[in-house]
């Protein structure tokens, strides 16, 4: 299957490994990775902060890229959401509404992708250690993919998983929140640092690019040996 | 009190409350408990999606034909002798209220729960006219005491106080003299309300949902004062947001049980009062006089805009049960009576930016009060709505903000300028890495980031750029 990749902006400036990895999985189970160099940005940081009309561009010239796309997969599931509310920002113009509509519909996060398109449930990755999972807001209750991680990770060979306290709990990332409302935010990742550390694992996994930055960093401020990865990562280990 | 409980600002007040290890202590743990019996309840009672879809259904349907049922509702309520005020305003509301207790020379009023009337300032007004005015559910009889403290959350008023705090303050202002120990500290509230209700002129109470049907208006409580507070004075004022409304017994009866099992994740709550207006013959209690006043203060300016259904709003908290921003800033920080994702929505529209302008911003929008609220509010969109109004019709975001976003916005949408950006980030970022994975003191907004965590650095060798040279990468 041929698979449109949105790296998503994070990744391509900060956290190129995880795009490597995610390549490297797709290709693993098969698929051929096509990477569109127009991408930019899902437009998140501005729309989320009310910045809905300067947002339209960016979301336009993002449709433009992916619209040939067979599907788009990308390796967070907050930038696969904002896909697929793409054709509601554009409800007044019916045209690109609908275009929208037709690419968020192609739209898949990387594990959701991969345990109910590919069918596989099993990658075939062998990481030695303890691992926890955070699930991110965005993507378990707007998108609504609970399980495909877990199913992945459950069948990572010698990787023990170990259930996350407060689980549920957003880490106080939030795009533009982690600076506006720092000392709340700093309060919130904290308590996500603190369930996990107390999970005695070595290693944290999460699905979003924005959260890892923000807990990953925090521990590091606090020299808290966890090391954060994200699920691409851990899927390509072998 | 009004909607505002103070004149801080919400940037210093969250600077205090998050110094307050015991208010977060105690928040924290309530939400825990509560989550898991409301999640318990929800799950023993089966298909709760459906319910909320029921749920939803019910509150839009009675908010898009709100002068149908209001209708309804009065001439019911007139029909069995009570009196019907539709109060335009606070003052309004306040005044006619104020005259109903002059007529009747009343000294003395006891309050059931009521957060409408802590909306409009109730208290200070009858107080100002020479009233007594106790507060007789357990919660707010304990901020009454302790000079006014304001509630910090819409069911469990005085959550952010400790048994011991609590026990300060009948000792000195009730004369208890006994432990710290709840149920000998409710005890003692009770004995010394009771002789209150056996006093009093005047019962004023809340109302969780009236039935236009009946004319009844209905009170779902833990303690049964509100039952006290309707049975024993000779009048009784009710007072409802005007939105507060089910068209018959059938709706009351799904939204008591999303209500109860959402708020205290109860099956049912001890008492369940359903009252029907002023005491007929042959009833062995109740009021002589009945006062239905339904206020609209700001409501129904929401009604047909983005924000309508806001006014879905059942009042039970399990949205802010679940914020994890209400976790650690607690209720006080909102500077409303109305706290949580539900007071960040709701309190601008009441109360107006100016005052309020930061609540949206006071969420990550992870959604947690969406997929807890059980008439469907899209808590977290409305939030993000408030937002696009504050920046683009209000024009009250911070200028650099803006400047920042529309630079963003333009760099995103174009893409010669992202990738020569991007590159460039990385040599302005340069001086700040010194050679490390991460960047301890960001310069520009970064700085606010690496007052708390490190900032990763930017690669030299973007995910494009390893594409592009990878052998069997970028054909192009
Ligand atoms: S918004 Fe929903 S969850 Fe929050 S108090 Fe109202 S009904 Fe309850």
């Amino acid at each position: 299957m041929k698979v449109t990749l949105f790296v998503t902006c994070l990744v391509d400036m900060f956290e190129t490994n995880v795009g490597k990895a995610t390549v490297e999985l797709l290709e693993r189970l098969g698929c051929e990775i096509d990477f569109p160099t127009a991408q930019v940005c899902c437009g998140q940081p501005s729309y989320n902060s009310g910045y809905v009309e300067h947002t339209k561009s960016a979301i336009k010239k993002m449709i433009e890229t992916f619209e040939h796309a067979e599907v788009v997969v990308t390796p967070s599931g907050s930038c696969a959401t904002m896909f697929h509310e793409y054709p509601q920002i554009l409800n007044d113009e019916p045209g690109w509404s609908a275009r929208a509509r037709l690419l968020a519909e192609k739209t898949y996060e990387l594990t959701d992708f991969i345990v109910n398109v590919l069918k596989v449930e099993n990658v075939g990755a062998k990481l030695n250690g303890e691992a926890a999972y955070h699930p991110s807001c965005h993507m378990t209750r707007l998108l609504g993919i609970k399980d495909a991680p877990f199913t992945l990770l459950s069948n990572v060979e010698g990787l023990e998983m170990r259930p996350l306290p407060y689980a549920y709990n957003c880490c106080g990332f939030g795009g533009t929140f982690s600076v506006k409302m720092g000392n709340i935010s700093e309060q919130m990742v904290d308590e996500k640092v603190d369930a996990a550390v107390s999970t005695k694992a070595s290693i944290l996994v999460a699905s979003d690019g924005g959260c890892i930055m923000n807990i990953a960093g925090r521990m590091q401020r606090r020299h808290i040996p966890v090391k954060v990865m994200h699920i691409a990562e851990v899927l390509n280990a072998h | 009190m009004s909607i505002k409980i103070s004149d801080g600002q919400f940037k210093d007040k969250v600077k205090e409350n998050l110094q307050d290890d015991f208010m977060r202590g105690a928040v924290s743990s309530a939400q825990d408990r509560l989550r898991f019996r409301r999640l318990e309840t929800a799950e023993e009672l089966g298909n709760w999606e459906e319910w909320r879809s029921h749920g939803e259904e019910i509150r839009k349907h009675v908010l898009e034909n709100l002068d149908y049922y209001l209708q309804e509702l009065s001439e019911n309520v007139q029909k069995l002798g009570g009196h019907v005020h539709f109060a335009q305003t606070a003052e309004d509301a306040n005044r006619y209220i104020e005259d109903v207790v002059k007529k009747k020379e009343a000294k003395k009023i006891v309050k059931s729960k009521s957060m409408v009337t802590e909306e409009i300032g109730l208290n200070a007004v009858l107080e100002k006219a020479g009233c007594e005015v106790i507060e007789t559910d357990l919660g707010e009889y304990i901020l009454q005491l302790d000079e006014h403290d304001p509630p910090s959350h819409i069911v469990a008023p005085a959550l952010h106080k400790n048994k011991e705090q609590i026990r300060k303050v009948f000792a000195e202002k009730i004369n208890y003299t006994k432990s710290n120990d709840p149920t000998e500290l409710a005890r003692h509230a009770r004995e010394t309300l009771r002789s209150e209700f056996l006093t009093a002129d005047i019962g004023i109470t809340g109302c969780n949902f009236a039935i236009a049907e009946s004319g009844s208006i209905s009170l779902v409580t833990n303690e049964g004062n509100a039952r006290l507070a309707t049975t024993v004075p000779k009048t009784q004022i009710t007072v409802m947001g005007m939105e507060r409304i089910v068209p018959t017994f059938e709706e009351f009866e799904v939204l008591v049980s999303l209500l109860t099992r959402s708020a205290v994740g109860q099956k049912l709550t001890s008492y369940v009062t359903v009252l029907s207006g002023p005491r007929r013959e042959g009833d062995a209690d109740g009021p002589e006089e009945f006062h239905l006043v339904i206020v609209d203060n700001g409501r129904s300016k929401i009604l047909g805009t983005e924000f309508q259904s806001v006014l879905q709003c059942i009042r039970c908290a399990a949205c802010i049960n679940v914020c994890p921003v209400y976790r650690h800033i607690g209720g006080h920080s909102y500077n409303s009576i109305y706290p949580g994702p539900i007071g960040a929505v709701l309190t601008p529209l009441l109360g107006g930016y100016d005052d309020f302008k930061e609540l949206p911003y006071a969420s990550t929008l992870c959604g947690a009060c969406t997929e807890a609220c059980p008439v469907k509010i899209p808590l977290h969109e409305l939030l993000h709505k408030h937002r696009q109004v504050i920046v683009e019709k209000e024009g009250k975001a911070p200028i650099s903000e803006g400047l920042m976003m529309k630079a963003f916005g333009i760099g995103a949408a174009s893409n010669p300028l992202y990738t020569t950006g991007t590159k460039l980030a990385t040599k302005v970022m340069k001086p700040f890495m010194k050679d490390k994975e991460f960047i301890s003191k960001g310069p520009g907004p970064l700085k606010e980031w690496t007052a708390i965590r490190e900032f990763p650095t930017l690669k030299n060798e973007r995910f494009r750029d390893w594409y592009k040279n990878r052998e069997g990468g970028d054909k192009k």
